[in-house]
């Protein structure tokens, strides 16, 4: 019962850091037709933002308020490196599919030389905060706590996130936008500035998959983001474009599946199984679980 | 003579490489309806997203469209709406996901009221059914948000897009008012194939052939010419009735 419920949370686990990866990737996608492959380049920049700032920015640290000092530098490098490849890389480019996909593929490949050459292609050790090391006893399970945080942050990150699309206008244009972009600006609203929104949010969640990912693998590495932006694009495609309700239960069902199949089967089966997953919804259900809409 | 609302000149328009508009040339008057006619695939509904500058990124448009002093070709969509060019498009094109009143809180603008006293006075139907989403709503419900959405604000000239297409008779009828109340304080340039429609709301009418203007002057008049609606239009004036 206790390997049942250890496999449970650390695939939750799993599926919390595909969902912070993917929420935003679904979104962009939804909204502006971009297939970002460049998007784990936020995660690696927000990971070393994070690894850096713990190490020297004055105020940061490796534990307690320094920790989230560092976390929130990290989630804002990463916000603005993705507000900046929008508006210079991207914007120019809206409607040219195939010049995006080479465009973010190319930046992607840079982004991790740009990293390896500033910081070496090794893994480094993370600072962070001895509580996220220990484990925490859940009906007899020893779970580790940098899973739990994570759990709890792609939590807090889905009510935001559905908050801000329910509540607030720029939700209501996002919303709106993935339905139908063209009518959005025939109303009257530059749309631009909701892609550069997308760009910027999609960047801050992507950023902190990457710091409480390297909290919970205790390294940080130049191409991590890469390995979890392909498992990131399967969620929302399985997710449905442009839903980040439906991106959450994908990273669930991704996570999970990952988990218990590794577990009980070979180690490796786990990400053969997501890709049959994959390959079952599109031929079921191409439009994914929740469709192309950005249920709030 | 009044100055024309809106002048089109020489509008031409390629999408991947189909010459669709071939040199197009009309004025839409300062109050009433004009009524843009013609045969299916002639032209009618790309010459209105040609001046509210919504022609496909593979699309070329050369010519001249000016409302005012102001050209419009070279700016976007959204700016051209904010000066007051309201468009209402084929199929409607309400937010399906969104509820009724999220759909009109869209067109809302920042630094002006909002009329929602006018689009519910003109559609009470809106008011009552605010919390629907417009997904769920008649084919005739979701033309009248379509056509409130833009009654929010004020507009210098509205495009309104085959209004009546696929509505019941009766509904037809209703929309066909409600264009005559909106007519009464705004030009309409109207694409519209219901015969019955045009006789009832147009004055003036622009007849496009294959991607030109084949014939333009008093709307009434042209449905006189049974035989000149049949050659135009290929259906005679007296087969569509109120």
């Amino acid at each position: 019962m206790s390997t049942v419920i250890l496999l449970t949370l650390t695939g939750l686990g799993l599926a919390a850091l595909y969902f912070l990866v993917a929420s935003g990737l679904s979104l962009v996608f939804g909204l502006a037709d971009v297939l970002n492959f460049a998007h784990g380049l936020f995660l690696g920049v927000g990971a070393y933002a994070t690894w850096w700032a713990a190490g020297n920015l004055p105020g940061a640290g490796s534990d307690g308020l320094g920790f989230l000092v560092a976390v929130a530098f990290g989630v804002l490098a990463g916000s603005a490196v993705a507000v900046l490849v929008e508006l210079v890389l991207i914007r120019p480019l809206y409607s040219r599919t195939i010049e995006q996909v080479l465009v973010t593929v190319g930046l992607s490949l840079a982004g991790v030389a740009l990293l390896q050459a500033t910081w070496g292609a090794d893994a480094r050790p993370f600072p962070r905060p001895e509580w996220t090391r220990d484990v925490t006893s859940v009906l007899g399970a020893q779970v580790p706590n940098a899973g739990l945080l994570l759990i709890v942050a792609a939590a807090v990150v889905l009510g935001a996130l559905l908050a801000f699309l329910r509540f607030t206008r720029y939700g209501l244009i996002i919303r709106a936008g993935v339905e139908n972009r063209e009518m959005v600006t025939a109303l009257g609203i530059d749309v631009r500035k909701a892609f550069t929104l997308v760009f910027a949010i999609g960047g801050a969640a992507a950023a902190l998959a990457g710091a409480l990912g390297s909290v919970y693998f205790g390294t940080v590495s130049p191409g991590q983001g890469g390995s979890l932006l392909i498992f990131a694009f399967i969620v929302v495609v399985i997710g449905g474009m442009g839903s980040v309700v439906g991106s959450a239960y994908a990273a669930v069902a991704v996570g999970l599946l990952q988990q218990f199949v590794n577990y009980y089967g070979t180690s490796g089966l786990g990400d053969l199984c997501v890709v049959g997953l994959l390959a079952v919804v599109l031929l079921l259900r191409p439009q994914g679980l929740a469709g192309k809409v950005a249920h709030a | 003579m009044t100055e024309p609302v809106l002048s089109v000149e020489n509008l031409s328009v390629r999408i991947a490489g189909l010459h669709i508009l071939q040199g197009v040339s009309f004025d839409v008057a300062p109050t009433g309806v004009t009524v843009l006619l013609g045969r299916n695939g002639v032209g009618k509904t790309t010459t209105l997203r040609a001046i509210v500058g919504l022609t496909p990124r593979n699309g070329e448009v050369r010519g001249t469209v000016r409302m005012g002093a102001q050209s419009l070709l070279a700016r976007p969509t959204h700016r051209l709406v904010r000066g007051g060019l309201g468009y209402v498009p084929e199929d409607r094109c309400v937010f399906a996901g969104l509820t009724v009143t999220e759909n009109l809180r869209l067109a809302e603008r920042r630094g002006t009221s909002p009329a929602y006293d006018k689009v519910y006075a003109l559609f009470p139907e809106l008011d009552r059914r605010g919390r629907q989403r417009a997904g769920s709503l008649s084919g005739g419900q979701q033309q009248m948000l379509a056509i409130g959405r833009v009654l929010l604000n004020d507009n210098r000239l509205l495009l309104v897009d085959e209004p009546t297409k696929g509505l019941a008779p009766k509904v037809v009828t209703e929309v066909a008012e409600v264009l005559e109340r909106v007519a009464e304080s705004v030009p309409v340039l109207l694409v519209e194939q219901n015969l019955a429609v045009v006789r009832r709301l147009a004055r003036d009418a622009v007849v496009l052939s294959a991607g030109r203007v084949a014939w333009t002057g008093n709307a009434q008049d042209l449905l006189l010419e049974t035989a000149l609606t049949k050659s135009l239009l290929g259906v005679g004036s007296g087969e569509v009735h109120a």
